[in-house]
């Protein structure tokens, strides 16, 4: 075998026999895609970095270090305040009514009955449908004049047009439309994922503690919330990241109006750095972010070892 | 155990009731789209109208107006060349990747396919001030092809991940035939675990493009020039004239962008499910 080998060599056998080794075709495989992500999301995500630490804007892209004084400049400024407290509001607000809305919602898909399958379809909808497009199709459900949402309420009587809310012109209520948006569309995805946890619970563990006597709640409480702790982790952390750093809904129905009532970090970011070209006080806002996405990774990274065990 | 009793009438009475409230809270806001961009403006902006249906009979000026007078067309377009592109890229980068990381690469294999997807976390809100300055670099500032250099950014890690789960279901053995039988690694690859895997890859193909119609904020940073917008953004923000929002023809775009994405994510869902969870559940 190996003389007829040796006497009609192959177009380069020596790469023939390196790629078939499997550590080194498999770091070459690799590699295309950790290149790629290297270079488009690590890069940038120290430069983001640095931008925060350097004195950079459009106007003057001198790159020059000056420490921790962008931090300081959005510390004092109020605003940047007001978009912090925002931000926490708007992601924890939505995520706590996204999450019960999922729950009961899952706890009645659960169950078959006709036409479920369409109701499941039409149920997912606030969640797969762009999100930019759903939110101009709430932005004039809460139109200052046309507003179907005061129309109803003015029909049944709960308020007279003369004062009837002004959506997204007043602040309280502005942040509210913002939240119950972003939870109206996180919540068919926590539907999901609790549907997703609880149909992975094997029957026979309920039946077992139904058998040993463990009611209704028990049964819920201690048998298949813990079994479904690990997913609902992973729903959680994705629900609050993309919450945390989003800028489409407030951009598009508030503008971060009125009067910064509903600006939130995204949003800010954006502002500072893209619009004003003010690109280190932006860079410093979004970095704002980081500290909340690290503690929400090492939570995830954490559940995702406890599986492997 | 189901008697039919006064009890089990009102209980189903309450859920289906339940039920109904369900729906209506996820799907009014859609129904708002429909019924918006079949009504005259006339209908539209009269408020002793009841807005719930019909007052005058229904009509397509809102969508003749959307395909002959705006850019429609074009962010139709621009938004199918886009979602083409990067799934290219996507697969051709994702699926040699995933594979080696399932198969080659063993525990550190787990490892890196974690730390890929985790990129996945990283949100565009930092990333956009960085990479507007990569792509006015590149002399792609205002065009479409920065959102095809900057969309397998997430896709990428998304689809590694899905694909990843994916090649571990499937036997190793094929393969190990393969190979016994004198194919190499790499045609393994092609020849075997490619053809085998083809729901998969269907499943990564309509996620990729789905992504690519989902996204706003990278469209929003790199694209102002209106004949280079993809539709979501273009339909967002492009149909407000001066200070007047042209309703009808707002959702009658949204809802043509929709339909699309909510029949595909209706059809692949559990395989969405299984695939970001990434077996958590087992």
């Amino acid at each position: 075998m190996v003389a007829i080998a040796e006497s009609v060599p192959k177009p380069a056998p020596r790469f023939q026999f390196i790629l078939d080794r499997r550590d080194v075709l498999g770091s070459l495989m690799v590699a295309p895609a950790i290149l790629y992500v290297l270079l488009l999301v690590g890069v940038p995500f120290l430069m983001a970095v640095y931008y925060s630490l350097s004195a950079y804007t459009i106007y003057d892209p001198s790159w020059s270090f000056v420490g921790l004084s962008n931090f300081e400049d959005i510390i004092e400024d109020p605003t940047f305040r007001q978009t912090l407290y925002n931000t926490f509001i708007f992601t924890f607000g939505s995520q706590i009514l996204g999450l019960i809305l999922g729950k009961f919602g899952a706890f009645l898909l659960l169950r078959p009955f006709p036409g479920r399958k369409i109701v499941r379809a039409l149920i997912i909808l606030p969640w797969v449908v762009p999100i930019a497009l759903a939110t101009v199709a709430w932005q004039w459900m809460f139109d200052s004049l046309y507003s179907v949402i005061n129309w109803t309420l003015i029909a049944m009587g709960i308020v007279t047009r003369d004062e009837a809310p002004n959506w997204l012109g007043t602040p309280e209520l502005a942040m509210l439309a913002v939240i119950v948006v972003n939870a109206w569309r996180f919540f068919p995805f926590a539907i999901v994922i609790f549907l997703a946890g609880i149909t992975a619970v094997p029957q026979d563990v309920i039946d077992a503690a139904t058998v040993d006597g463990a009611g209704f709640w028990r049964r819920n409480y201690q048998i298949i919330l813990p079994m479904i702790l690990p997913i609902m982790t992973i729903g959680v952390v994705f629900g609050i990241v993309f919450t945390f750093t989003d800028l489409s809904i407030v951009y598009l129905m508030t503008q971060g109006g009125p009067i910064g009532a509903t600006s939130v970090l995204g949003f800010a970011g954006f502002q500072t750095g893209i619009v004003s070209g003010d690109v280190s006080h932006g860079a410093a806002i979004s970095v704002f972010m980081l500290p909340l996405l690290l503690i929400v990774v090492v939570t995830m990274l954490r559940f995702i070892r406890r599986r492997e065990i | 155990m189901r008697r039919m009793t006064v009890t089990t009438a009102l209980q189903e009475t309450s859920f289906y009731s339940a039920v109904t409230l369900f729906v209506v809270l996820a799907a009014f806001p859609f129904y708002w789209m429909v019924i918006t961009s079949f009504k005259t403006n006339g209908d539209l902006y009269n408020v002793s109208h009841i807005p719930f249906w019909f007052n005058d009979p229904p009509t397509l000026e809102h969508f003749r107006y959307l395909f002959e007078k705006t850019l429609f067309t074009t962010w139709l377009l621009n938004s199918l060349i886009i979602g083409l592109c990067v799934t290219a890229i996507t697969l051709v980068t994702a699926l040699p990747a995933a594979y080696s990381l399932a198969r080659m690469t063993g525990r550190n294999g787990e490892a890196l396919g974690i730390g890929i997807f985790l990129t996945y976390l990283v949100p565009p809100t930092l990333l956009f001030l960085p990479l507007s300055r990569v792509i006015a670099e590149l002399g792609l500032q205002n065009s479409m092809w920065s959102l095809v250099l900057v969309y397998p950014t997430f896709t990428i890690p998304f689809c590694t991940w899905l694909l990843m789960g994916f090649f571990k279901s499937l036997p190793v053995e094929i393969e190990e035939a393969a190979i016994v039988d004198g194919c190499s690694l790499f045609g393994a690859f092609i020849k075997m675990a490619i053809p085998l895997s083809l729901p998969g890859i269907l499943t990564v193909v309509i996620f990729t493009f789905t992504l690519t119609l989902q996204e706003f904020v990278y469209a929003l940073t790199f694209v102002s020039a209106t004949d280079q917008k993809p539709i979501t953004l273009g339909v967002a923000t492009d149909l407000i004239r001066g200070d007047i929002f042209f309703w009808g023809e707002i959702m009658a775009g949204a809802l043509i962008a929709a339909i699309p994405v909510a029949i595909a994510y209706n059809l692949f869902l559990d395989r969405f499910i299984s695939g970001i969870t990434g077996g958590a559940v087992k």
